[in-house]
């Protein structure tokens, strides 16, 4: 730890906790056992805040903060759960559902995906808005891996990934709010981008089943994520 | 004691959901203590009848026969739970929406059948031009999802709703369980 790293002092549901200045809420809260869900979010990516799932109230502030980018700050008090967070969580996780076509039965990552879990985790038995149904094609022209679009909920893991860690910069998201989509290049077929080094780092940390191994199939399309922090951690090491 | 009634409907669905509620073995023999099974694709009446306790409703609304039943399911039920993910979400019979109906009967029909026929126009029900999940079309009660629930989750729930309580199901199943 830098000499110059400061200590706030803070509260998050009424408990006091002590936070190096530089850390997030979310960070500050997990490492007091404190749950916040998250989607877009990765320990070892930058946080971007695109879900806002992990939305928190901090007392003299009427918005709601995503807690994954709102560093710390002296005196603080953070509520992590009230009725209207969990009611606008709800909302945003059943407007995920409605914007894409999630058909949990018949995905590859049935049982294993982030988006399904958090539907248990915060009882989401009924998305209330009407599906939306949009028509996507599906990108199977690399000879490894595919792109769903159904699936994405478009957290940019995989942007993410590839720009911050793998240093490729092959995703990038194109067109604006319901349109946006994740795509390789300049929009073009994955199996034909030229800065796509096929490392798959994107597809193991894709929260959903829009990216995944060709070939996979529930248990065996289990992605690993746990490679980032260790992986980050090592070249902080050698810097 | 009047034992409470009981129906089983099966929409657009793949009839999972009732293997599932069959596969509760001889615990539907306590069901049957208490609930007499009054419509089901299991019995034989051929109408939906009035005063009915609890329908279980397996299936999206696809044509307009689904789309008649299930108002009349309504208006004749107490209790109205959507079973499983196509009843719920729609599913996989709503994946046709991706397409629309026309596509869909062209693709059956003429495309992928030889010698290419027509797509039928009288004695099946037409198809909606969307499958809609219960909940678009009629109130429900209460939403089990799973691509089936299991036989144990459809065995708490009537079995809670038999005896007076809603059962809570978020942690017993979830989409595509």
């Amino acid at each position: 730890m830098s000499p110059k790293v400061r200590i706030k002092t803070l509260k998050i549901d009424g408990r006091d906790i002590g936070a190096r200045e530089d850390e997030t809420i979310l960070q500050v809260a997990r490492e007091n056992g404190i749950q916040i869900p998250t989607l877009c979010h990765l320990d070892g990516l930058e946080p971007i805040g695109a879900c806002r799932l992990c939305m928190v109230e901090v007392r003299g502030s009427s918005r709601l903060l995503p807690a994954c980018v709102t560093r710390v700050e002296e005196g603080m008090e953070v509520t992590t759960k009230s009725p209207r967070l969990i009611r606008h969580r709800r909302m945003i996780l059943e407007l995920l559902f409605a914007e894409r076509n999630h058909v949990c039965s018949v995905c590859v990552v049935n049982g294993k995906c982030e988006l399904q879990s958090l539907a248990v985790a915060l009882g989401m038995t009924q998305v209330r808005t009407p599906y939306r149904f949009p028509r996507f094609e599906l990108d199977a022209s690399h000879p490894r891996f595919v792109n769903d679009h159904n699936r994405c909920v478009l957290c940019a893991r995989c942007v993410r990934v590839c720009d911050e860690i793998e240093g490729a910069h092959t995703w990038d998201i194109m067109g604006r709010g319901v349109n946006g989509r994740v795509i390789t290049d300049l929009n073009e077929p994955w199996g034909e981008s030229n800065s796509c080094t096929g490392c798959g780092k994107c597809v193991h940390v894709c929260p959903t089943g829009a990216l995944s191994e060709k070939g996979t199939l529930r248990e065996d399309a289990g992605k690993q994520r746990d490679f980032l922090p260790y992986l980050t951690l090592m070249r902080e090491v050698r810097r | 004691m009047t034992k409470a009634r009981l129906a089983t409907v099966w929409l657009d669905g793949c009839s999972g959901c009732h293997m599932s509620l069959l596969d509760m073995d001889e615990k539907i023999l306590e069901v049957a203590k208490v609930a007499d099974v009054v419509y089901s694709p299991l019995v034989d009446t051929k109408d939906f009848p009035e005063n009915v306790d609890v329908a279980l409703v397996e299936g999206a609304v696809s044509s307009e026969d689904d789309l008649e039943k299930i108002q009349r399911i309504r208006k004749n039920s107490r209790f109205l739970v959507a079973l499983g993910d196509c009843a719920v979400t729609g599913n996989v019979a709503a994946m046709r929406n991706l397409f629309g109906v026309r596509a869909v009967l062209d693709r059956s029909y003429r495309l992928t059948s030889v010698p290419a026929g027509s797509p039928p126009d009288q004695i099946v029900p037409r198809l909606l031009s969307r499958v809609r999940p219960l909940h678009e079309v009629v109130a429900v009660d209460l939403t089990v999802p799973g691509c089936p629930p299991s036989a144990g989750v459809i065995h708490h729930v009537v079995t809670e709703l038999l005896a007076g309580r809603t059962p809570d199901v978020t942690d017993l199943t979830r989409f595509g369980a």
